[in-house]
């Protein structure tokens, strides 16, 4: 970075930390917390969009919606994200490839399994081998937003399931005596009422999406602990910055990291739940102050 | 008269564009002087600039992947990249899924190595390895407790933390280890494990294996891989 | 036809006959027992169902242990977040955003990291502290090490859920604690004790279901396995290593977790009955399966 970074071996003291710490590989450690903000701002509204998909369907009439759509929610309960997450992001690929495998070359002679081998032909690959390195991580950017976008779409339909219900009865039976059709009760009672309701769950569900980050690296990304657990071990001197095992400094700066963006977004969670409470008919939106109370 | 000189022409390249195919060479870029990442981020050590020469003397365009060691065969057979080049040492178990090219590092010895002055116990005590290994199975098959981390660098850790009396590794990933840690570490014992360290390939991928297997042989031949050797290993390293 | 049909029965005999010697064999392999090296080559799925089945045995161990022990450190520091003494609350606050408001995966990582440190402190400071220098090296392995990492966490998301519930203890009923002469031991343990566990119950369950699928991290990240001695995940992800087919093991863990679930659902359903016995049905506080937690 700096001209005096040219031979590190003859640095010491600070120096020698301004240039560790601007080497190429510590700036793409910096990059990558933009990375896992960059998933969890794509992974919300996937989420949300597939968990309101999910919560519908598991309140239609027909058992055909219904059922699917509660298995869906009820399954992600029952499993740990983690064994989702070993699983998925494999069988979306070859998921992918297959139905490519079917577009492009269908008449491929040993088909797609060969033995233990998954093998599509190299035009029905993804991305293709001789892409450009940037597609690469992109494609595997991209299963890891599906991946979490589902783990995390199953759990935003458990809350958003519980709001509907949680909206007042009598609300819908005044729509319903207005003479409004399912559908308009739906758009017009039903979603921008439930939204109060469902706030403190989606709020929770932001903070474990947070904390499920860390099993990016899972999923084969170079994310914060990948570049953690890389920068912090022990290094001889065949490498430029040699020094012993670092790893529980590194780890220390994740945690930093994680306490800080728990804290913010619990500040943004006050704000903006006080915000959407202001006039409406709850404890919070009448003005007092709660429950407290008590010894 | 020139436009057919032009098409001439023009074959000629997309022949050539044609035989340098992309190959996607997957390592580790934890094992050095193996495999490493340099502090400039890229794919380095010994086996970056051996798989760089094998691609030139093949005629392929060689694109470096790094991917976890746990999931480093499953994912060739994905076709996610088409080559192993991370040190893996050429096992029967292994053949029966893979296929290797014969060997660009002779078979070389493992090192157990523990602190100056612990006696360990190599045939009881408690003895680490890297997750997968073939020095894992035979850890696990020797009396000894055997304990198990993600990454080689863990398991020196744990040696030098006292959390095992020793570990087991390649004698070249622990040599520069042992070498520069100023007595604390000693070599303590050592076995052959493996038909030394091969590139993997898919067993479907016999032209590609072809294509390795006559690169390593003219490297082998013109003393050039021998000199890397040297280079990366130190002179005591066995050669070809 | 008949023939065949025997054949065919033959065959599941002889299989279940093998899987019987496969349990024997590996069925507590997970704590030492049984057999030593793991299977290798030829692996039937009554192996890998015996051995992740095995490893079960591990999630259970750090579930139940930690749930047992964080219950009590939970109430603990619930009261302490509302203590008179302005240090008190500031520490048992502090523990509790510590634990909540950083990844499983980082505490575990980190505590193991930390863990290690311990002994080398030890034998620094005094060398006639043997006896606390082998209990230091304890924490390194994970039947203590996890364990305790998982009771701090497990008692920090419950202490939330407590204190929530804590001040939703209906005020009239202190009240009227207080007025028939009751000490303030007397009104927590006979009004708000009872009260606090039985609005607590439902999102207590969902704690208890999140923590036992959190058990999965511990072999993932930091402590390593002992003698191949590890979780339900550690095998699957063995097999899903040797046998180069995620797609067995994996869904056998989501399997066995689902099962889990179940049987923690109905534990926390019985339970949660004989809490609210005293009160009329209508007033019961139900269990609704409701994502309250972070993690």
């Amino acid at each position: 970075m700096f001209p005096v970074c040219a031979d590190p071996s003859l640095l010491s003291g600070l120096d020698w930390f301004s240039c560790y710490l601007t080497t190429p590989k510590h700036l793409a450690f910096f990059e990558s917390f933009g990375l896992v903000m960059l998933l969890i701002a794509v992974v919300a509204p996937v989420a949300l969009a597939i968990g309101f998909a999910a919560a519908v369907a598991s309140r239609s009439a027909s058992p055909l919606l219904s059922l699917p759509g509660r298995g869906y929610i009820a399954l992600a309960r029952g499993v740990p994200d983690i064994v989702f997450f070993l699983f998925v992001p494999i069988a979306l690929d070859q998921g992918f490839e297959y139905l490519r495998y079917l577009m492009i070359c269908p008449d491929q002679p040993d088909g797609v399994w060969q033995g233990n081998n998954f093998l599509v032909c190299s035009a029905a690959k993804l991305p293709l081998s001789t892409a450009a390195p940037i597609w690469h991580s992109v494609y595997g950017f991209g299963l890891a937003v599906i991946s979490f976008g589902l783990v995390f779409g199953a759990f935003a339909g458990n809350v958003l399931a519980g709001s509907f219900k949680a909206v007042p009865i009598a609300q819908i039976q005044t729509g319903a005596s207005f003479g409004m059709t399912q559908s308009q009760i739906f758009r017009r009672i039903l979603v921008p009422q439930m939204w109060v309701f469902a706030l403190p769950g989606l709020s929770n569900l932001w903070q474990i999406l947070i904390k499920a980050t860390p099993l990016l690296f899972l999923l084969g990304l170079q994310d914060i602990v990948y570049w953690a657990r890389e920068l912090g071990s022990s290094k001889t001197s065949i490498y430029a910055y040699p020094h012993p095992d670092w790893r529980l400094y590194y780890f220390g700066f994740l945690l930093i990291f994680y306490l800080g963006l728990t804290a913010i977004s619990e500040v943004a969670y006050k704000r903006i739940m006080a915000r959407l409470s202001r006039g409406q008919a709850t404890l919070a939106g009448s003005g007092k102050t709660g429950l407290r109370g008590g010894v | 008269m020139k436009s057919l000189l032009i098409a001439g022409l023009l074959t000629a390249l997309s022949i050539n564009i044609a035989t340098a195919d992309t190959v996607r060479m997957g390592t580790e870029g934890a094992y050095p002087p193996y495999n490493f990442i340099n502090d400039k981020k890229e794919v380095d050590g010994f086996e970056r600039h051996l798989g760089d020469e094998l691609c030139k003397r093949a005629n392929l365009t060689c694109v470096w992947v790094v991917n976890e060691w746990d999931s480093i065969i499953p994912n060739l057979l994905a076709g996610n990249y088409d080559t192993i080049i991370a040190g893996m040492s050429i096992t029967d178990e292994r053949d029966k899924v893979i296929d290797f090219t014969q060997a660009y590092y002779p078979p070389a010895p493992s090192f157990y190595v523990a602190l100056d002055g612990a006696n360990a116990d190599l045939k009881s005590g408690v003895i680490a390895a890297q997750t997968g290994t073939i020095q894992a199975g035979h850890v696990a098959a020797t009396g000894a407790t055997l304990v198990e981390f993600a990454t080689p660098d863990e398991t020196i850790a744990a040696v030098r933390n006292g959390e095992a009396d020793a570990v087991l590794a390649d004698s070249d990933y622990l040599a520069p280890i042992i070498k520069e840690s100023g007595g604390k570490l000693v070599q303590v014992g050592e076995v052959y494990l493996g038909d030394g360290i091969g590139l993997g390939v898919r067993e479907t991928d016999t032209a590609l294996k072809e294509k390795m297997n006559k690169a390593i042989t003219s490297m082998k031949q013109d003393g050039s891989l021998n000199k890397l050797l040297v280079k990366w290993f130190g002179a005591d390293v066995k050669t070809y | 036809m008949p023939v065949r049909a025997r054949r065919g029965c033959g065959v599941v005999f002889n299989g279940m006959n093998a899987c019987f010697d496969t349990i024997q064999a590996y069925g507590l392999r997970a704590i030492g027992i049984g057999e030593r090296l793991l299977p290798k080559t030829d692996i039937t799925l009554c192996e890998q169902m015996v051995l992740i089945g095995s490893g079960l045995i591990w999630n259970v161990y750090f579930g139940v242990l930690a749930i047992g022990f964080g219950f009590w450190f939970a109430i603990g520091l619930s009261l302490g977040r509302q203590s008179r003494f302005a240090a008190l609350r500031l520490v048992s606050s502090g523990f509790v955003f510590l634990f909540r408001g950083s990844p499983l995966f980082i505490q575990c990582f980190f505590a193991y990291e930390a863990f290690v440190l311990l002994p080398k402190i030890g034998i620094t400071i005094d060398l006639g502290l043997v006896v606390i220098d082998a209990s230091t090296g304890w924490f390194t392995k994970a039947w203590a090490g996890a364990l305790f990492v998982l009771f701090c966490n497990t008692a920090a998301y419950s202490s939330e859920i407590f204190s929530g519930a804590l001040q939703s203890v209906p005020n009239g009923q202190i009240e009227a604690a207080r007025a028939s002469g009751m000490t303030r031991f007397q009104i927590f343990r006979r009004v708000m004790f009872p009260n606090m566990l039985r609005l607590a119950w439902p999102a207590y369950m969902n704690e208890a279901i999140f923590l036992f699928h959190s058990t999965t991290l511990v072999f993932f990240s930091g402590f390593p396995a002992w003698r191949q001695e590890g979780d339900a995940l550690y095998y699957a992800s063995y097999f899903a290593e040797k046998t180069f087919n995620p797609f067995v093991p994996y869904p056998i863990v989501a399997g066995y977790f689902i099962l889990l679930t179940l049987v923690i659902i109905a534990v926390f359903t019985i339970t949660g009955g004989y809490l609210n016995r005293s009160l009329p049905q209508e007033r019961r506080v139900k269990p609704r399966f409701r994502l309250l937690m972070w993690r």
